[in-house]
């Protein structure tokens, strides 16, 4: 039972912070129906980004992750504006490899400033054991759920209740008809990215914390795409429930049967989702009146 | 029979105005028309004829088609914006509904209405709400519904809703008949004609249904090929016997005419 209860904790955990990288994902595929291949590289970014806030320039930890944040929007919104824009129109596959050569161009740079090194970040987060119904757990997991779950909680609220949010729906649902009340598009386009990047941010440092401050974070945004497949592109709510999902999944499969296993599982689990729902289980499906 | 100079009491007129679609395909040559300060002016014609092109024109979404205006003018409330862009003309007050209703299908009916709004900022969402649900009161009732699955006379009623949501001086309406039963056809104009008498909104309306918007407007003008080729008050137009035969059906002795007598060959007006 006690190994039952960590593993849960260990697994929705990981699955928070998924969910949270593969909200960025579909922010930027809902509003701009691009595919970004870049998403893990996003979250390394942003993990590095702070370290470099923290650790670098010794910035108290509030000011630096506020510093961080507005270096992460500011790259999001350079690369909507400078890579995505000019590809407006152009066919999805042109599209997906520019940002897998993005996603390249991220990792090599990062790799450029900092090395391939594991860095060493203080804890962030407190590593204190606390009981939970008799077994003793690490706060700093259960603390990662919290913040994810604020931060998702948060963005479902601005979908739905914000104009902002509504308008970013709208042009998802339909440009022409968006632009003929005088949302502007591009303006959405770069709040998508800006957002993306930001859930990144979030997403990285929390894993960084978890973990460790090293090219690893980028191999961990590979994961987003099953649970995007599994939650639907361009649902967020799916993004949770995929996340929360292949967490808890990746987590009993490692600690029940073989941590090799855990790694491969998500994909399994993924083609047999396809196979059932295409669009996945929260995607949109396509309305048809007769 | 083409416009003449419009007069200063227009609240919109276009003047020789020339629309080229990709560098090489003229879709207006040289068309003028004028819509008066809290009139409904109708703009008919068939198929092909640039009716849609022309509403584009006035709405600026002639770039996102690679379309633009070589020559003439668009002038609204006095002020030149045949090179504004669209969302700055929006904000002037010129709101289009487009053909094909264009509702938000994944948002409700409530979301579909705060969109409208959107550029307006921060203005008490729920007041312009509650305005429009008393003019539409079947919408209130599906205020919390998914768009995409209303009925098509209801998806037409929320798109013209969604238009007023923007708080327009000029609504432009392009074919709101478009794929509806006869009597859902007859409602929307109703509602057209109300929305100009108790809000006093000008309505510039693309139709192919001739008989109807007739009805409704107190100024048409017939496009063909890109140009006005006649124009009138509605009342005019009516009885003109060419627009009786070939927009409204109905025979010299004004007699409506038989599907029967249709010939093989189609018979068609040319003014020009």
């Amino acid at each position: 039972m006690s190994t039952f209860l960590s593993l849960t904790v260990y697994g929705l955990a990981d699955g928070a912070i998924l969910a949270l990288a593969a909200l960025g994902f579909v922010l930027i595929y809902k509003a701009t129906q691009v595919i970004n291949f870049a998403q893990g590289e996003f979250l390394l970014v942003g993990a590095y980004l702070f370290y470099t806030c923290f650790v670098i320039f010794r910035l108290p930890l509030v000011v630096a992750v506020v510093a961080a944040a507005a270096l992460a929007v500011l790259l999001g919104v350079l690369v909507e504006r400078f890579i995505l824009r000019p590809l407006v129109g152009e066919n999805a596959i042109s599209v997906i490899m520019v940002t897998i050569g993005l996603s390249s161009v991220l990792k090599s740079l990062v790799q450029l400033f900092f090395g391939t090194s594991v860095r060493e970040q203080p804890k962030i987060l407190p590593t204190t054991q606390v009981k939970l119904l008799g077994v003793s757990i690490q706060l700093d997991r259960l603390l990662a759920i919290v913040i994810a779950g604020i931060v998702l909680v948060g963005f479902t609220i601005f979908f739905r209740r914000s104009r902002h949010g509504i308008a970013m729906r709208a042009v998802a649902d339909d440009q022409p008809a968006a632009l003929t009340m005088g949302i502007s598009v591009r303006r959405v386009f770069a709040l998508a990215w800006a957002l993306a990047a930001t859930s990144a941010l979030i997403a990285g440092v929390l894993l960084a914390d978890l973990s460790a401050v090293d090219q690893n974070i980028a191999a961990f945004g590979l994961v987003v795409f099953p649970v995007v497949i599994m939650g639907g592109l361009d649902s967020v709510p799916g993004t949770i429930v995929g996340g929360l999902t292949i967490g808890l999944l990746k987590s009993y499969v490692s600690g029940y049967a073989d941590a090799g296993l855990a790694e491969v599982i998500p994909y399994i689990v993924l083609t047999g989702v396809l196979m059932v729902r295409p669009y996945g289980i929260f995607g949109e499906t396509r309305i048809e009146r007769v | 029979m083409v416009a003449g100079s419009p007069a200063t009491t227009d609240l919109l007129s276009l003047n020789t105005v020339e629309v080229i679609y990709d560098d090489v395909i003229l879709v207006l040559r040289g068309l003028s028309l004028a819509v008066p300060h809290g009139k409904i002016v109708a703009l008919l014609g068939s198929n092909g004829a640039g009716k849609s092109t022309t509403l584009k024109a006035i709405s600026g979404l002639l770039p996102t088609e690679h379309g633009e205006v070589t020559d003439g003018t668009v002038t609204f409330d006095g002020q030149d914006i045949t090179s504004r862009d669209a969302a700055d003309r929006v904000r002037m007050g010129l709101s289009l509904c487009m053909e094909g209703r264009h509702v938000f299908e994944h948002l409700t009916v409530a979301e579909n209405l705060i969109a409208g709004a959107y550029f307006r900022g921060r203005v008490d969402i729920e007041a312009e709400l509650d305005t429009v649900y008393r003019l539409l009161p079947k919408l209130a009732d599906r205020r919390s519904q998914v768009a995409g699955y209303l009925s098509g006379g209801e998806q037409q009623m929320l798109a013209i809703a969604r238009a007023l949501m923007a708080k327009p001086r000029l609504l432009m309406l392009d074919e709101p008949s478009l794929g509806l039963a006869p009597l859902l056809v007859k409602e929307i104009f109703a509602f057209i004609a109300q929305i100009n008498e108790e809000m006093g909104l000008t309505v510039l309306v693309v139709e192919q249904n001739a008989r109807r918007a007739l009805e409704i407007a107190h100024h048409g003008y017939i496009m063909e090929q890109g140009r006005i080729v006649l124009e009138g008050t509605a009342a005019e137009l009516a009885d003109n016997p060419d627009v009786k035969e070939f927009y409204l059906g109905l025979g010299d002795s004004g007699a409506r005419k038989s599907f029967r007598d249709v010939k093989h060959y189609k018979r068609r007006k040319r003014w020009l």
